[in-house]
């Protein structure tokens, strides 16, 4: 009998090349996504070196990080953000790889367009520039970032040099509370493990709560497992993948769907397969949560207090976040004014998260004093939104609906989150000045931020409910 | 890729744990499209304050601009993927970083970079903190080619590991995409046996 295997090992070896002997593997990359930040000294690179692009079907580009969200029709502004996206369209243009640019109808975040256009697909290795690549594991494919020295080994060998990591299972059983979303469970999961306790891992998530989220939520999941410090996180994929995936634009049809569809089945990890790590978790236990500080393994469930000390790693540290945050330990968050909220990313900015935020938001205002954006995934979620009279509700309420990019999550172009202020955000890091210079992140799920930016304090979502 | 040549050199300590890449380079300093100059602003909002002022206590402003090694708290290079943040240590003059985790990616991105990462275990991390605190002016060695981390003093000396093909890189200055580009032929022969 065969050695059982996990869904990871699986499609790690129908990659491998070639094995290094007491070196990393050479793996094979299925389909590879390029943003404006992070190619552009990768076709420097192969400019010097006189290399074309081997396979540039298998890259698909887009303008994400850098992009304005009013007006983007108009030029930009900004000299040196306009530079680099005409430096992308000018390579796309040289190398022959397809870019889905700014004013495009399938522009949008580049972890958001992969799947909506069938481009992430199961059991596919997936890579990008851009750590958050882990986003497209909810397929059951193996995605990760990668660097730009690495952006143009798979330009130019359609291949990575990839040590084999060591597998962890995170398995979640039972139903999730009213109010509590899959943002939490990542939420709660890294403030149990901390921002490195999956460091050196791949992540399979299962377990009947998992299998219960939709394609979206498990995304959201899979998008974060990087801030536990996890190369990875992927799913196995089921019938709810299939569907999803089915009917895309870049998807298989017909009988080729089909023949995939069998394959695809065969992706799930054999019973008894080992992993290195095994974590288990109740649906019961988590909350609604909230972050306090300055990295997403200080989290807490809503109505706690601001713990005394780290779960791991020394008090200076930890001082130092709550001093940047100007919080304090056992002190509520819970009822704290606030000034920003930011509903956008790819952790949350698909149709789902959007229609969840709009329901509560619907026929209310926002507090006075505070700022709240709503900026769509993708042109194709903008289109989806208007066509169901979302941004309308957006409006209406106060809130300022935008054009599609990554925004005020790490806040390259103008949409950032001025000193000292507060902001509660959808977004996945928290980290010093992510969002701006000196502002002040508390990362939480799409319905905690709608409520607080009606209220105008952090809110627990369960109060309305 | 430069040739990673043994080194003594005194250190620059930074204490701080989960230092992530949004800390050693700011994302509004990513706009640029070759790989020059990040060094200037390696630590950017650590350094300077909001009217562009230096920050005198902090350490990178009172430190040796000669130093080599960089000495970091755990966990670090955490977070975004930007390969940036190994470009603006290097373009700095640090051509060694020491803690006691590194995340992944930035790991990757280092070693692709010519920039030797060390991970000593947290106690001999704290050690090495110690000592500096002790006498700024202490020099350490790095010497790849036997993997040991120490003082010539005796007051410390550690092995590290590194696995043999990354070893072979940094001391010959080879580059993994030439190394890639060497096995197109494995490459091709597997794209037509799996038909991709």
């Amino acid at each position: 009998m065969n050695h059982p295997k996990t869904l990871f090992d699986k499609v790690w070896e129908s990659h491998v090349v070639d094995e290094i002997p007491s070196g990393p593997s050479i793996l094979y990359v299925d389909k590879h996504l390029i943003h404006e930040v992070t190619s552009p000294q990768a076709f420097l690179g192969l400019r010097k070196r006189g290399l074309k692009v081997l396979r540039p079907e298998k890259t698909i580009a887009t303008a994400d990080h850098n992009v304005p969200t009013l007006n983007q029709h108009l030029p930009i502004k900004e000299e040196l953000s306009r530079n680099q996206l005409n430096q992308l369209t000018k390579n796309c243009k040289d190398f022959g790889i397809e870019l889905y640019g700014l004013g495009h109808k399938y522009q949008g975040i580049v972890h958001v367009i992969g799947p909506e256009l069938g481009i992430t697909q199961p059991g596919m290795t997936i890579v990008c520039g851009d750590s958050h690549t882990s986003t497209h594991g909810a397929f059951g494919s193996i995605a990760f970032g990668i660097g730009t020295s690495e952006v143009e080994m798979v330009l130019a060998t359609q291949c990575l040099l990839q040590k084999k990591p060591k597998t962890m299972l995170i398995e979640i059983n039972g139903e999730l509370q009213n109010g509590v979303f899959s943002k939490d469970i990542i939420l709660y999961i890294i403030s149990k493990i901390s921002s490195s306790g999956g460091t050196g891992y791949f992540v399979e998530y299962s377990g009947s709560t998992i299998s219960s989220l939709s394609m979206e939520a498990r995304m959201t999941i899979c998008n974060m497992s990087i801030e536990m410090g996890a190369r990875g996180g992927m799913i196995a994929p089921d019938q709810k993948t299939f569907e999803y995936v089915e009917n895309k634009k870049f998807s298989p049809d017909g009988i080729d769907f089909d023949n995939k569809v069998k394959y695809w089945k065969t992706l799930v990890s054999d019973s008894n397969a080992k992993y290195d790590k095994v974590l288990k978790f109740d649906a019961k236990d988590i909350e609604p949560m909230i972050t306090y500080g300055t990295n997403p393994g200080m989290g807490m469930k809503i109505r706690d207090k601001i713990p005394e000390l780290p779960l791991e790693g020394s008090k200076d540290s930890f001082d130092k976040s709550l001093n940047y945050m100007g919080l304090k330990s056992g002190t509520h968050i819970l009822n704290k004014k606030i000034d920003y909220v930011f509903i956008g990313s790819c952790t949350n900015s698909r149709m789902e998260d959007l229609r969840i935020a709009a329901k509560f938001i619907d026929g209310k205002q926002k507090a006075s004093g505070v700022s709240a954006w709503v900026i769509p995934g993708s042109k194709q979620v903008e289109k989806m939104a208007i066509e169901e009279g979302i941004d309308k509700i957006f409006k209406n309420a106060g809130f300022e609906f935008r054009q599609p990019g990554c925004s005020a999550c790490l806040a390259m172009n103008e949409d950032k989150i001025p000193k000292s202020k507060f902001c509660v955000s959808t977004s996945n890091r928290n980290f010093e000045g992510r969002q701006g210079p000196g502002s002040r992140t508390m990362l939480a799920s799409p319905l905690t931020a709608a409520a607080t930016a009606v209220n105008g304090y952090v809110t627990d979502v369960r109060d309305y409910i | 890729m430069e040739k990673f040549k043994n080194i003594l050199s005194k250190a620059t300590p930074i204490s701080i744990e989960n230092i992530d890449t949004d800390q050693i380079i700011p994302a509004r300093f990513l706009k640029a499209i070759s790989r020059d100059g990040f060094g200037d602003n390696l630590f950017r909002d650590w350094r300077y304050d909001n009217m562009n002022k230096p920050i005198t206590d902090f350490i990178l402003n009172r430190s040796d601009k000669q130093n080599k090694i960089l000495i970091a708290g755990r966990n670090f290079g955490c977070g975004s993927s930007r390969e940036h943040a190994a470009w603006a240590i290097y373009d700095f003059g640090f051509r060694v970083v020491v803690s006691s985790f590194f995340a992944d990616i930035f790991n990757n991105n280092a070693l692709n970079n010519g920039l030797l990462t060390i991970k000593l275990n947290e106690k001999s991390l704290s050690k090495v903190f110690e000592l500096i605190r002790e006498n700024e002016k202490i020099e350490f060695n790095v010497d790849l080619e036997n993997q040991v981390f120490f003082t010539n003093n005796g007051s410390f000396n550690e092995s590290f590991s590194i696995n043999s093909f990354n070893k072979t890189c940094l001391i010959n200055g080879y580059d993994s995409i030439d190394y890639l580009n060497s096995k197109k032929d494995s490459i091709l022969e597997f794209e037509k046996l799996n038909k991709v």
